[in-house]
């Protein structure tokens, strides 16, 4: 496991390139920095300035190599790499709040924003008139879209939203792709359609499972078949397409989770609050979800002896004698991971993930080495 | 005169012995239960209360008061030593149930409530976790 600390302020977002010897990320103000890796360290290259509020997401697409950002300026660029240098081609969003995230498609021909105007954007660009178009998708949004994750056909749209629920929604530009095939999750796919909302599912003598916290992060599996979303009042949830009605989750016991992803089609790696990662696995078999563990190996500090000094600093601080070490941060990270994304493998067969935190460092991880480093950890 | 030959049974009717004030006191004859089995049991039927019943049903805030002192009187009647045996037989939904009503009992101090209500906060915590007391925060339905 590698850290590196970038800034004294938080990441606000970040993304990779292809080969991933470069990061985009964004220092929590009105820029994106480009960093590229230099041996063990790491050289600012490029600095991309047009927006003119924070950056709020930014993705790289790996084979056409343009990134998308997006800010809370109500704006989105297209940067493209001519000579050298960045130049960025506005996309008119129509919207009238903040944009908070923004994902390219798998194919690359289209890229959705969610914003605080309750309402989803799919620019896909045209031809004819050389320039970036959008669609929006509005019903039945309620609040802002804080997540989105599109699913391998480049047509459905998953989209955690302020609202409590997490949808699937169709995306389909017949400008840019032909009629998709039948999916898990349904086999009419207009634009706009929704194919999915969670919160609906209410279990026999439970209170509403899976529904009551804003919903911080979703991520589809690598087959699209299953999606899991991680909400603020500390649950995290599984849905299967073609299974209606059960999804699965798990009260957790950690602060609310903000980034989570797939890292096999069984396992769920998520981060959040705790500034540590935890693992879960998902049964589809027995439709359960179980946390693997935390994923975290803190440097076990040597049991020393007591002093009589510090017996009484501890009693006078603390009111007990012992050294509290719980309630010191052995982990990685110092504050709170925003965003965590897969490195190598793809989502089926992840061997590597990197988060990114309020700390301003980014984590990266070596999933061999955490199996081997924790005893009892199973990634299936 | 006229002989009213219609039933006269309503007259035999105490309407004040189904004022919803009073329909605390039934469960208070519950209390000769066993502990644990009875803080399920109030538990439940609290639950059953705010899933079954629909909110705009419940006539007044009161109702849900009544619930809330009924609830600190069942806590605080634990002794110290079973209150870890019966937090430990309530599942997840219960526990964060029962965090629900520590904090809203923490809302109204009464004389030794808080001391026995940050016993109960002790024991739910290290069931539940920090989690339990998040989705007191973030929980759409309030007790």
């Amino acid at each position: 496991m590698a850290y590196h600390s970038f800034l004294l302020e938080p990441i606000s977002c970040h993304a990779w390139n292809k080969d991933r010897t470069q990061i985009a990320l964004c220092p929590n103000d009105h820029e994106v920095h480009i960093y590229k890796k230099d041996g063990t360290k790491w050289n600012k290259i490029h600095e991309l300035k047009e927006h003119n509020g924070q950056v709020t997401g930014i993705d790289w697409a790996p084979d056409s190599n343009r990134i998308v950002t997006c800010g809370a300026d109500r704006n989105a660029y297209v940067w493209t790499l001519k000579e050298g240098a960045w130049k960025p081609t506005l996309v008119i969003l129509r919207i009238n709040r903040a944009a908070r995230c923004v994902k390219w498609s798998p194919r690359e021909n289209k890229f959705a924003v969610g914003s605080g105007s309750r309402l989803i954007s799919i620019c896909y660009f045209e031809q004819e008139n050389d320039w970036w178009v959008c669609k929006h998708i509005k019903k039945p949004i309620r609040s802002t879209i804080l997540s989105l994750d599109w699913h391998p056909n480049n047509v459905l749209l998953a989209a955690g939203s302020c609202d409590f629920k997490c949808r699937v929604f169709s995306a389909y530009i017949k400008e840019v792709e032909e009629k998709p095939g039948p999916t898990a999750w349904g086999s009419k796919m207009p634009f706009g359609e929704m194919l999915f909302e969670s919160g609906g599912s209410v279990a026999a003598d439970q209170t509403l499972v899976g529904g009551g916290g804003w919903v911080h992060s979703v991520c589809f599996s690598h087959s699209g078949n299953r999606l899991v979303w991680t909400s603020h009042d500390s649950t995290v949830s599984v849905a299967e397409g073609g299974k209606t009605g059960t999804v699965n989750s798990l009260s957790s016991e950690t602060l609310p989770l903000l980034c989570v992803t797939f890292i096999t089609e069984n396992s769920i790696v998520a981060a959040g609050h705790d500034c540590y990662p935890v693992l879960f696995v998902y049964d589809g078999a027995k439709g359960s979800l179980t946390f693997g563990g935390k994923l975290d190996v803190p440097k076990q500090a040597a049991q020393k002896g007591i002093s009589a000094r510090e017996r009484f600093q501890n009693l006078d601080r603390r009111a007990s004698e012992t050294q509290g070490t719980e309630k010191d941060l052995n982990s990685l990270h110092k504050n709170s991971i925003s965003q965590i994304s897969v490195l190598e493998g793809g989502r089926n067969q992840c061997t590597k993930f990197c988060t990114t935190g309020m700390d301003g460092g980014m984590g990266l991880w070596d999933v061999k080495t955490l199996e081997s480093a924790m005893k009892n950890l199973k990634i299936v | 005169m006229a002989k009213n030959t219609d039933s006269a049974r309503f007259r035999k009717v105490d309407v004040d012995e189904y004022d919803e004030n009073k329909f605390v006191d039934e469960e208070e004859g519950g209390e000769n239960q066993s502990g644990p089995t009875r803080l399920k049991w109030t538990l439940c039927s609290d639950n059953i209360l705010q899933t079954r019943t629909p909110r705009y049903l419940c006539l007044s805030r009161c109702f849900f008061e009544r619930a809330e002192l009924l609830v600190v009187r069942v806590l605080s009647s634990f002794k110290s030593g079973d209150i870890e045996k019966a937090v430990g037989s309530l599942d997840k939904a219960g526990v964060d149930l029962l965090m629900k009503y520590i904090y809203r009992g923490f809302e109204k101090p009464s004389d030794n409530s808080s001391a026995v209500l940050l016993q109960w906060h002790e024991k739910a915590l290290a069931v539940g976790g920090v989690g339990s007391i998040v989705r007191v925060l973030t929980a759409r339905k309030t007790v």
